[in-house]
């Protein structure tokens, strides 16, 4: 088995021998160019695209199942068929807004290839019928910005983008926006808010989702870099040669980042569906063990909103419906991996401060409350917490989940797994997921909390009688 | 139905449970075995708490609820702005098939089948939850907050609360009461972030002056650096705020909500009529609040209308008669008094006849003091009688065909010939505003300068003053005249500049009338009770009767021998300050029936101190003909009465024993106009305290308005035409006498347009000399892109003398613009 690949102009990511749908470019330094591009077999697809009916292109996505990679998980050609039929204009967004922690695949796809996810765009316009793009690229990705900005005028300037794309007589606009720094906007519909010159607030989605009222109050497709990405690839070899990749609910590669404490951190292109957590942490090519020779001790598998993993979840494949059942999520495609040496409870408050941080304000759990859990666990670590403050930490938390929140089963704990997914009384997934790295601490570390309360010395009260005459 | 009277922001649970019942006629029709009605298409039948009930197609689940008797506590969610669904607390539990589902019951529409439970077990602890984290960092400084008895969040907190915080931690601090604009605080600390005030300045009031800043645990509302929040309508906000976060200066600390005692009214501010709770303490008038009315105001006020009682209760206020002595104006009794004023009246009478005694004015009071003085007049023999003073419109606008306002902001079209709404109507401009932004009507606007509706017209033309044809060629154009074509239209009518002639303006709204025939008119008049002085009598009748323009030359020609100004002041209100001045000197006697001393009634012979708005009941008439009640609150200040109780008294004196027994009380006076006035027969007491819609609307023969078409003037090309408008806070007492209102009228300058000022070469801020055939005036002159070129504007009675140079009979007027040469 080979060890994998660290590429130096591709900080981060490895290569492996693997298939390759999205990553197969990146060895190349100048991938980004058009020139590499072309020479790639860059355009292929959008040409492969354009010779069939949008119809086709759209079944073709919808037969091979493509889900949607920004965390969600839904199926992009599905989502492309909930557009109302006769609306127009409607439009493309394309979500370039990478923020959840531990994420870092769609910065490394716009950086090295540009030009990939351009046509990938052009085919998702050509297929769900939509006539202009907005390229929603994080504001704190720089090079990104500026490579997709001057991929998208070398491509406007040799035809594949714009009016008449190919000498067809179809055509699509592409504008590049970049945001403000803002978590929250990576939840589609902040995203347009922001995009329409708002605040980045999250719009209510009952009643209506963006695919019927979306930016400027038209139907619009909000779809995640990597998900894009897979069209041009898809489109080239065809439905068939996509599914024969992963497994047949999760079919094709997915961009997977391991962080934390591994030996070898970094961004892998893996075969959906069947490579285990094991694979991904402990594998020779993928991360090669826990750093210094510690144990594993838990591990977030799906970006830091996700509900926490032990050991006990190690054989599991990367495979949102069996993660899912255990008690979590794939999310974005982040894990972050906890050794022995890790404080449990301070690991839970460095992830519930940055998503009481990145709270937009608009709804009442998660303004009040993820802050709120952020200062009692605060409190806590610095040794000021009482008994009852655990629990209360759970109680706030049933205040923004009601009911049971998913939890990883543990053999340790005699705990069985609480499968995804939770309810919520907030608008976006913000405020759950300031309470679910707390909440998965707490249940399966109890212990770690407990020894942070100091036991407190209570002065007796004795109720003595007053004389009367004194003494 | 007779609610009571509540304001528009009814947030307390308990009065909605009890408001709220089942439909009568249903559960009637069950129990008599009735055959069931069709099965009404709009319905859909949905479960609540397990009690099946029928809600309307579109209606949210919160209002449909609400509607079957069950409160949702809510504090975002109102009902006359868009759902945001952000404060969380009418969260329930839906089932639409799949489940119970979490549900934003203020975002959600019915659907058929729907099972909505408000009360589970998990309902229930979403709204402790939700209210806990509401009050985990409010300062709970109920005992001295203004909201503190009336707030939604203290109400809820009792009924949808857990009981008890467990927040420890230490509160969010801000700086506290900070100050937004000049009539509305801002406490941050005690903000739940719904969205209601900045949602209103934005959606509703179109100034979105207010908005969001920083994110997350540090939200708080914010004006933008250096910008107050200068709305006309700020006051609202204050009422909408579910907790004390929105406080009004003029009632700030002033009571609390349990010493308050409220009846129902209508604003006389100006003609639109909103529906308000007059609020006092210990007899002293300290709040009006908005009632939420379909056909009229939807809860809203304009601050001027919200914030004027102050002048109600000013120590200026007339507390006796006056009679004229050797040393000037003397305090007396009441008796002297209408003595002194009974032996004018025999004295003009005798001399002259009645046509030697006119009366001006009487829009200002009820219905039933416009009725008894033009009794009392008509019983005299006195025909010269106007409510206006030639600052409306030629009296038969009030025959034309009437619309109302739900009828202009259901028009396919409304035209707009006349003054900026935002500035004189202001209520009416929201209606009108929301009509516009929801598609539901085109704005045509003909208009002498930018108005407030100006970007939300589908057409706005520039028209000067004067210039008919130009009216009549923007609606014959292709489009235009396509659209007029397209269903009803309305015509909102009114008076743009001050400084044209009422016949002039006339002529162009017929012109407009001409290009629309079949539309129904909206007079757009200013004076809170003018429509109804007009149709009960106070206006010229037949042929050679005077109107207010004519009362005053004959005045100032010295044919007057009496000339009676009931509520009005020549001086500050007619267009013509010159005429109004030689008119009080050359009226041989003056009897002056008003509040305050002003300019005019202070040169009267014997001045009547005179109750004011809430110091007296009755009914108004709006400008849709609207008959409403008019609350009495407080008690007259000292000895002063009702204009009808004066006019009683003075029949009797002057020996009209059966017209003084018509006008015996204020419910005789009611009955008498519903028994001898046509067009009032609907508005009887009983209709009237039932709340029933009263349209009162004359049934004259408007076809001679604006027939006589003063000669169109051409205008020399280095003059500037000039318009006089009013602004909504101007020098009227009731603004002058309220101490938070009169700072807001602002500086006065002469505007025109910013291309124009670089033409002449002159500074903004320096003074001109603006010179027309009246002579000339002084004063500063600035840049308003707002102004067509061509046009200067003059706010009117704003503290400038531009009126000194206005005929009130000239059509038009054009005036020379030079630099003060110093």
């Amino acid at each position: 088995m080979s060890v994998g690949t660290p590429i130096a102009h591709a900080a981060g990511f490895i290569a492996g021998d693997r298939p390759e749908i999205v990553t197969a470019r990146f060895q190349y330094e100048d991938a980004y160019t058009l020139e590499r591009f072309l020479a790639t077999e860059g355009y292929e697809g959008l040409r492969a695209a354009l010779a069939k009916t949008p119809q086709q292109i759209h079944d073709d996505v919808k037969s091979a199942t493509v889900l949607g990679r920004g965390g969600a998980g839904f199926p992009a050609g599905v989502k492309w068929g909930l557009t109302p039929q006769g609306v127009w204009p409607r439009y493309l967004v394309v979500n370039g807004d990478e923020s959840e922690p531990g994420t870092y695949k769609d910065r490394l796809l716009m950086e090295l290839d540009p030009h990939q996810l351009i046509e990938g765009c052009l085919i998702a316009c050509y297929a769900a019928g939509l006539s202009q793009c907005f390229l929603y690229v994080r504001g704190e990705m720089a090079l990104a910005q500026e490579r997709i900005a001057v991929a998208l005028n070398e491509a406007y300037a040799a035809g594949y983008v714009g009016k008449n794309i190919l000498g067809t007589d179809f055509s699509v606009d592409i504008v590049l926006q970049w945001g403000a720094g803002a978590y929250v906007v990576g939840e589609e519909t902040a995203l347009i808010e922001s995009l329409e010159g708002n605040r980045g607030m999250p719009r209510l989605k009952p009643p209506f989702f963006p695919a019927a009222i979306g930016l400027y109050g038209k139907p619009t497709i909000v779809n995640n870099v990597e998900t894009l990405c897979n069209l041009p690839w898809l489109a080239r070899k065809g439905p068939a040669a996509y599914t024969a990749i992963g497994t047949e609910t999760s079919p094709g590669t997915r961009m997977v980042a391991v962080s934390g404490h591994v030996r070898r951190p970094g961004v892998f292109e893996i075969v959906n569906g069947t490579t285990t957590f094991r694979d991904l942490i402990y594998g020779d090519e993928f991360s090669q063990g826990i750093r210094d020779g510690s144990e594993l001790k838990a591990f977030v598998p799906g970006g830091g909103s996700a509900p926490w993993f032990l050991p006990d979840q190690l054989d599991l494949p990367f495979e949102g419906k069996l993660v899912g059942a255990a008690g979590s999520m794939l999310g974005s495609g982040a894990i972050m991996v906890m050794d022995d040496q890790t404080d449990i409870p301070y690991a839970a408050l460095t992830l519930a401060r940055f998503y009481a941080h990145e709270s937009c304000g608009k709804c009442t759990p998660c303004r009040e409350g993820g802050t709120w859990l952020a200062r009692i666990l605060e409190r806590v670590i610095d040794g000021h917490g009482a008994p009852e403050d655990l629990d209360l930490l759970l109680e706030v938390g049933e205040s923004i989940c009601p009911g049971a929140f998913p939890h990883a089963a543990s053999e340790r704990l005699g705990l069985e797994a609480v499968p995804f997914p939770y309810k919520m009384t907030t608008i976006c997934f913000v405020g759950p997921s300031a309470y679910a790295p707390i909440h998965s601490a707490l249940t399966l570390f109890r212990d770690e909390f407990e020894a942070k309360i100091r036991p407190r010395t209570r002065i007796p009260v004795v109720a003595a009688a007053v004389a009367g005459g004194g003494s | 139905m007779t609610d009571t009277p509540k304001p528009a922001e009814a947030n307390q649970p308990k009065e909605a449970v009890e408001a709220a019942t089942t439909d009568p006629a249903t559960d009637e029709a069950k129990e008599a075995g009735v055959a069931e009605p069709a099965p009404d298409p709009d319905a859909v039948p949905i479960t609540i708490d397990g009690r099946s009930f029928s809600a309307r197609k579109g209606e949210l689940v919160i209002a449909a609820v609400e509607r079957a008797g069950t409160y949702i506590p809510r504090f975002c969610w109102h009902e006359r702005m868009s759902s945001v669904g952000m404060c969380r607390m009418c969260l329930v539990e839906v089932d639409s098939g799949r489940g119970p589902q979490i549900t934003v019951s203020c975002m959600v529409t019915v659907a058929p089948d729907m099972k909505v439970d408000t009360a589970s077990d998990t309902t229930k602890r979403m709204q402790e939850g939700v209210l806990e984290m509401l009050l985990a960092n409010h300062p709970l400084d109920c005992p001295v907050c203004d909201k503190g008895g009336e707030c939604p969040l203290q109400d809820q907190a009792y009924s949808h609360g857990p009981g008890e915080s467990r927040f420890v931690e230490e509160k969010r601090h801000f700086e506290k009461p900070i100050p937004i604009s000049a009539l509305v605080n801002l406490d941050r600390e005690r903000c739940i972030l719904c969205d209601r005030c900045t949602r209103f300045a934005d959606e509703v009031a179109g100034d979105p002056l207010i908005h969001f800043i920083q994110r997350g645990n540090e939200t708080q509302v914010m004006t933008f650096p250096g910008e107050p929040f200068s709305s006309y309508f700020s006051g609202n906000t204050v009422q909408i705020c579910p907790v004390g976060a929105l406080t009004a200066e003029p009632y700030r600390f002033k009571a609390r909500p349990w010493d308050l005692t409220q009846i129902e009214s209508t604003c006389t501010t100006c003609s639109v009529g909103c529906r308000t709770l007059v609020q006092a303490s210990r007899d002293e008038l300290l709040r009006y609040q908005g009632v939420d009315v379909d056909a009229v105001n939807w809860g809203w006020l304009c601050d001027r209308g919200r914030f004027n009682f102050e002048a109600v209760g000013s120590p200026d206020r007339l507390a006796e008669p006056l009679v004229r002595g050797e040393g000037g104006l003397d305090a007396t009794s009441w008796n002297t008094a209408m003595e002194a004023a009974t032996q004018l009246f025999d004295d003009a009478l005798d001399a002259g006849g009645g046509d030697g005694v006119a009366v001006l004015g009487g829009a200002r009071g009820s219905n039933e003091s416009a009725y008894a003085w033009a009794q009392l007049a008509a019983a005299l023999g006195v025909t010269h009688r106007d409510a206006q003073l030639g600052d409306g419109l030629p009296a038969a606008v009030v025959d034309l065909p009437r619309a109302t306002i739900d009828e202009a902001a259901a028009a396919a079209t409304v035209v707009l010939v006349g003054p900026d709404l935002k500035e004189e109507l202001p209520v009416l401009y929201l209606r009108l505003r929301h009509a516009a932004t929801n598609n539901t009507t085109k704005l045509v606007e003909l208009a002498v300068a930018d108005t407030g509706l100006t970007r939300h017209a589908w057409r706005s033309v520039r028209v000067e003053s004067g210039d008919v044809a130009a009216v009549t060629a923007a609606l014959s154009a292709v489009d235009v005249a396509e659209q007029l074509g397209t269903g009803p239209v309305v015509v909102v009518a009114g008076r743009s500049n001050l400084a044209e002639s009422e016949s002039s303006a006339a002529a162009m709204i017929r012109a407009v009338l001409d290009a629309a025939p079949g539309a129904k008119v909206l007079p757009a008049l200013r004076r809170g009770n003018v429509v109804g002085a007009l149709q009960l009598g106070l206006r010229p009748v037949a042929e050679g009767d005077q109107d207010g323009l004519g009362i005053l030359a004959a005045a100032a020609a010295g044919r007057i021998d009496l000339l009676v100004l009931l509520g009005v002041d020549p001086i500050a209100d007619c267009p013509d300050t010159d005429l109004a001045r030689r008119a009080l000197a050359g009226a041989r006697r003056v009897i002056a029936i008003d509040t305050f001393l002003t300019d005019s009634s202070s040169q009267a012979d014997v001045v009547l101190a005179a109750a004011a708005y809430a110091e007296q009941g009755g009914t108004t008439t709006n400008l849709e003909g609207r008959v409403t009640t008019l609350g009495q609150k407080v008690t007259p200040a000292g000895t002063s009465r009702p204009d009808w109780m004066i006019a009683a008294e003075l029949a009797d004196r002057l020996g009209l024993e059966d017209l003084a027994a018509e006008l015996a009380s204020l419910e005789a006076i009611t009955d008498a106009i519903a028994a001898n006035v046509p067009a009032y027969a609907g508005a009887t007491r009983a209709a009237l305290a039932a709340g029933a819609d009263v349209l009162a609307v004359a049934t004259g023969d408007g076809g001679a308005f604006g027939a006589d078409r003063p000669a169109a003037s051409e205008r020399n090309r280095y003059d500037y035409r000039l318009v006089v408008s009013r602004r909504l806070y101007d020098r009227a007492v009731g603004t002058a006498k309220s101490p938070s209102l009169a700072p807001l009228v602002g500086d006065v300058a002469a505007t025109i347009h910013p291309l124009d000022l670089d033409g002449l070469g002159i500074a903004a801020g320096s003074d001109v000399t603006l010179s027309g055939p009246r002579g000339s005036v002084v004063m500063p002159i600035a840049a308003d892109a707002a102004v067509p070129r061509g046009s200067v504007r003059i706010p009117f009675n704003a503290g400038s003398s531009v009126n000194d140079i206005v005929d009130g009979s000239a059509p038009v007027h054009d005036v020379h613009i030079e630099r003060l040469s110093s």
